[in-house]
């Protein structure tokens, strides 16, 4: 296993640029989709057993860098863990969730993170999701999915200086071209 | 440009963030059935000018169904519901009757003025 995970890199290997805001891709990170019914104590349990945080409300974020719970959808989780503890995570969440119509699925490996630094973030995401990006619609710690130019995204503020993009691995390029476009020095827009 | 509340994550989508499903409420005709009802299940859909009924995926959202009431002329948005109803809710007719109040609900699906 140890030898597997040394081969790991992320889609764009660490690409970073620096404009408006930075942006950077990010490790790989664990991620784990957990569907079912999330009023259920058993999906409960095995969600914030796994992420070490509270449920999250309704579009929530609950969590820190390491690890958290995202609410992506009224029957879905995405869980954030560190890229090696994901197979065991699965099995325990898998033995916990016996017998309940649950759906676990690693998906580190389907999808590629950004992380965007700098008070002028919610003008660069704004310029390529048709998401209202206002302080008020959009508070720090809410999840919002949505597409970024043409692709589906999702990402939510650590702080208004500090927000992390989740997209598909197939379109980091896309994505990351996007964001160098969107964070060009020159084009603040004085929106927020 | 349309702007749709999401019922199922609340969100205020837009339309680009959606992917449309067609019109609403329809009666599948499926084995068993006439040849003319299933004709018109698979291919007669209302059009009207005025008050529509239709579903909506919020596809790069949630990804949740749900049943948007609007009018096709002037875009007005009456309200979205649940995807697991087989008629608009008495708040929706409410809502619409309040705007256009010689409307009137047909269980075809058809709304006309």
């Amino acid at each position: 296993m140890s030898e597997g995970l040394a081969h790991v890199v992320s889609p764009l290997n660490g690409a970073r640029f620096d404009g408006l805001i930075s942006v950077r891709e990010m490790a790989p990170q664990g991620m784990i989709t957990l569907r079912g019914d999330l009023a259920a104590p058993a999906i409960k349990n095995a969600a914030t057993g796994v992420g070490g945080h509270d449920m999250p409300g309704q579009r929530q974020a609950s969590g820190d860098a390491d690890r958290a719970i995202l609410w992506m959808s009224p029957d879905e989780l995405l869980l954030l863990l560190p890229y090696a503890e994901v197979p065991g995570a699965v099995a325990s969440i898998g033995k916990l969730l016996e017998g309940s119509h649950a759906l676990v699925a690693d998906v580190s490996d389907a999808r590629t993170g950004f992380e965007l630094r700098g008070e002028g973030l919610r003008e660069v995401l704004a310029k390529l999701a048709p998401a209202d990006l206002s302080p008020g619609a959009l508070p720090v710690g809410e999840v919002r999915r949505t597409r970024l130019g043409q692709v589906p995204a999702a990402f939510w503020l650590k702080s208004e200086a500090s927000a992390q993009v989740i997209c598909f691995r197939s379109v980091a390029r896309y994505v990351f071209d996007q964001f160098r476009r969107a964070a060009q020095p020159g084009s603040t827009v004085g929106f927020f | 440009m349309l702007t749709l509340h999401c019922p199922c994550c609340g969100i205020q989508a837009d339309e680009t963030e959606l992917a449309p499903g067609g019109q609403a409420h329809l009666t599948r005709h499926g084995p068993g059935s006439s040849d003319e009802d299933f004709h018109d299940y698979l291919f007669t859909r209302a059009n009207p000018r005025g008050v529509h009924f239709e579903r909506w995926r919020h596809a790069a959202g949630c990804g949740k169904w749900f049943h948007a009431a609007r009018d096709t002329q002037t875009l007005e948005v009456f309200g979205t519901y649940a995807a697991q109803t087989l008629a608009p809710p008495q708040h929706i007719r409410d809502a619409i009757t309040e705007r256009r109040p010689d409307w009137t609900w047909h269980a075809s699906g058809r709304a006309t003025e």
